[in-house]
């Protein structure tokens, strides 16, 4: 196995800090075990927590490229994987010489030349340090699954013309979801898991500061121990950090620089996205 | 570590996680055991977040884990301020050993704490304040240590109100500073008392070991608990979960519907696709089926003794609503009243549930569950209301306290409706007993045990047709 990108947690925390992106005493362990034991990383938790993030913060810290895939419903081999260039291998085949025999056409059709390397792929074949990114896991079919498990336990893919592809380098594997489902019990064993939710009053005050450096600190402690309160009751959609960190530019820019009722009422609509919710809030922290 | 070497202690750490409900697999303990070989092992949050990583997979069992770690992987071991008296704590509590005169002393200082909120001089706190006030001689040569002595003597919750004046420091009084103030402390009191209780059940592992101690220590999961038992926390946890709940569902059913591709031959998505193969269809490609949604007829017993399950399952109904055409729902008491009004899209349903008990009538004669007169009025006041498309769900216990049973009216609504089923919280042991009509009912419909979240989410995907 290659060299490790990090040389402890610490190490992990300082550089991640560096690309912006602040970690508390689990995500540096988890990170860092996550690049020394070569092993996935399945990042879960509600939206707005900065699951991407993460993962485009190591691809920063380490100046590996972030190769991402996208979930989605319907997503299949040819997307995630690779595809035959069908159109390429067509016009190879209508070119060729009278003479030519099959065996030399169908050798010819089924190289490098005619494959369309996708995300999976792509990772597994660079050389280069990579940061592989498969965002919203939890949005794939269940077949999908299936397909990155050979992917993610060996790190390489088998293509039937081509044979076995192994990783040259192992990437630094991330997945992402949001737990619309519960993922399969296979995947989940052969990841570390890391569940990333709302930080903690300090942590998030930090994050709104190094994110937003214009507003002021006593602004950031009250904006963060109100987004809290806000947490706190019973809503639809809770407000996020990226959503707190909105809410903090929304008053830099009206230029407010206390957040008392009358300010809360009027940029509401940035942290909460539901009219049941807006109400709610309205009525428990006694906006009116 | 105290007894044994570290993999012994891991193993009887996994066990006990086990038997909380985690599955962890053989490869995840291999994981386990070379994330070891990696991290600083003195650094105890470092190892913490190296357990979770490698053998926690559902955010759900993390306060177990969390409770299961601290038995086994204490902070420290003994007393250590009284080992040493070097340590850095500044307090009035080293010097006295006469109890009630430092209550005072030590209750200011837990408010100067609170204040401050740093978690980690909390702790320290903690520590220290088990140490004083927590332990009790039961038996000579034996020791129990009890949160309650500590929290009693202390009574965060009475420092409330002069926090709330020192953090408001002259503001304005009533308005949404003060809400978000109160919500601020209250988070760090609970917080404190937590500490407490975990600092009181290490002090117990220490005399007892871990192995004794794993099994109270952790808390039952919230979709787990019993409706009928369910604290008004554990409510609130699980109103918390409805939403997720109901999209995992939808989720779910999409995908199932999805599955069955046996619709109708959709023409112009095949010759779309086969354009791509020279014109010839290799893939057809089929319309879904046109999904059966039916129509849902809630009807439920919102007495006391059954208000929280009725009140979950409704707020799971009307989240569910697009998977219905229609919802309406029906509450009972001794008497029936239609509460679907309350439920008007983008209501909050938690308001619309306050809104019921207070506005609907459901209580005609005394305000004890009738089962009978309410089936009676609500075939009488809503004929319209099961029709042959309707899925009725009745809610409740079925403990009529020995009234009129009125099932032949249930029968003929039941042979009405497409399906009928009758949800019941309570233990299927306890059918039939006392004053439960469940006998008679059980005959007229299948009645299904509902009594926590998971057979709750069970038994809606067995209701919604693919």
């Amino acid at each position: 196995m290659q060299q490790s990108q990090f040389a402890s947690p610490a190490d992990v925390a300082e550089r991640l800090g560096a690309a912006g992106y602040l970690t508390d005493d689990a995500i540096a362990t988890t990170v860092f075990l996550a690049d020394r034991l070569g092993k996935p990383l399945l990042v879960e938790g509600p939206a707005g927590v900065g699951k991407t993030e993460l993962a485009k913060a190591v691809a920063q810290a380490t100046g590996s490229a972030l190769i991402r895939l996208q979930c989605y419903e319907g997503l299949d081999e040819a997307r995630a994987l690779y595809e035959w260039n069908y159109k390429k291998q067509l016009l190879r085949i209508q070119a060729s010489k009278d003479g030519e025999s099959w065996d030399e056409v169908h050798d010819d059709v089924f190289a490098e030349e005619f494959l369309l390397s996708r995300p999976l792929l792509t990772a597994i074949r660079r050389t280069e340090p990579t940061v592989l990114l498969v965002d919203e896991t939890d949005k794939a079919d269940v077949e999908v699954e299936g397909l990155l498990l050979e992917v993610l336990s060996d790190f390489q893919i088998t293509i039937p013309e081509l044979g076995t592809i192994t990783a040259a380098r192992r990437p630094i594997v991330f997945l992402t979801s949001n737990a619309t489902r519960e993922l399969s019990e296979a995947l989940k064993r052969r990841c570390l898991y890391l569940h990333l939710d709302y930080p903690g009053a300090e942590r998030e005050k930090a994050i709104v500061l190094s994110r937003v450096p214009e507003i002021a600190e006593q602004l950031a402690g009250s904006l963060v121990s109100t987004v809290r309160a806000l947490r706190s009751l019973e809503l639809k959609k809770s407000p996020s950090i990226s959503e707190s960190i909105d809410w903090a530019r929304t008053l830099l820019a009206l230029g407010l620089d206390t957040l008392d009722e009358q300010a809360v009422r009027s940029t509401l609509g940035v942290v909460l996205k539901h009219a049941s919710d807006h109400e709610r809030a309205t009525s428990s922290l006694k906006l009116n | 570590m105290t007894t044994g070497g570290l993999v012994d202690r891991q193993i009887g750490f996994f066990g006990a996680l086990r038997e909380a409900g985690l599955s962890i697999a053989l490869s995840e303990v291999l994981d386990a055991t070379r994330a070891l070989g990696v991290v600083d092992l003195l650094d105890r949050e470092g190892l913490r977040a190296a357990y979770a990583a490698t053998v926690l997979k559902r955010p759900a069992h993390r306060p177990a884990f969390d409770a299961l770690f601290d038995l086994w992987f204490p902070p420290v071991v003994g007393d250590p301020s009284a080992r040493s008296a070097d340590a850095d704590e500044d307090g009035p509590g080293e010097a006295g050993e006469d109890g009630p005169a430092d209550k005072e002393a030590l209750r200011g200082r837990l408010r100067d704490l609170l204040l401050e909120g740093d978690e980690e001089a909390l702790r320290r706190f903690a520590r220290e304040t088990v140490r004083e006030l927590g332990r009790a001689d039961t038996a000579p040569g034996r020791q129990a240590w009890f949160s309650y002595r500590v929290l009693r003597g202390l009574s965060p919750e009475t420092l409330m109100a002069s926090l709330l004046e020192a953090m408001l420091a002259g503001q304005v009084r009533g308005g949404m500073a003060e809400k978000v103030a109160r919500q601020t402390l209250s988070e760090r009191i609970r917080s404190f008392s937590e500490m407490v209780e975990s600092e009181v059940r290490r002090r117990l592992a220490e005399d007892r070991g871990p192995e004794a101690l794993s099994r109270t220590a952790v808390q039952p999961l919230a979709e787990q608990v019993d409706f009928l038992r369910a604290s008004r926390n554990d409510m609130a946890e699980l109103r918390r979960q409805v939403f997720p709940l109901a999209r995992r569902l939808a989720t779910r059913l999409t995908a199932r519907r999805r599955l069955g591709r046996s619709g109708r031959l959709d023409f112009r998505r095949t010759v779309r696709a086969s354009l791509g193969t020279g014109g010839v269809p290799l893939v057809t490609h089929h319309r879904p089926h046109k999904p059966h949604k039916p129509e849902l007829v809630v009807l439920c017993d919102v007495s006391g003794s059954v208000a929280g399950f009725a009140h979950f399952t409704l707020m799971l109904a009307y989240a569910l609503s697009e998977q219905f055409t229609k919802v309406r729902a029906f509450a009972f008491i001794d008497t029936v009243d239609e509460v679907s009004r309350f439920f008007t899209p983008g209501v909050d349903v938690a308001d619309a549930l306050s809104r019921m008990s207070s506005e609907a009538s459901l209580v005609w004669f005394d305000g004890h569950s009738d089962y009978g007169h309410s089936i009676e009025q609500f075939a009488a006041r809503y004929p319209d209301a099961v029709g042959p498309r309707t899925s009725l769900l009745i809610l409740g216990d079925a403990r009529n306290n020995y009234r009129a049973t009125a099932v032949p009216t249930l029968r003929a609504l039941v042979q009405r409706s497409r399906h009928a089923y009758w949800l019941n919280p309570e233990p299927q042991a306890y059918w039939g007993s006392g004053d439960s009509a469940t006998g008679a009912y059980g005959d007229v419909l299948e009645m299904v045990e509902v009594r926590n979240a998971v057979q709750l989410e069970a038994f809606v995907q067995r209701l919604l047709p693919t």
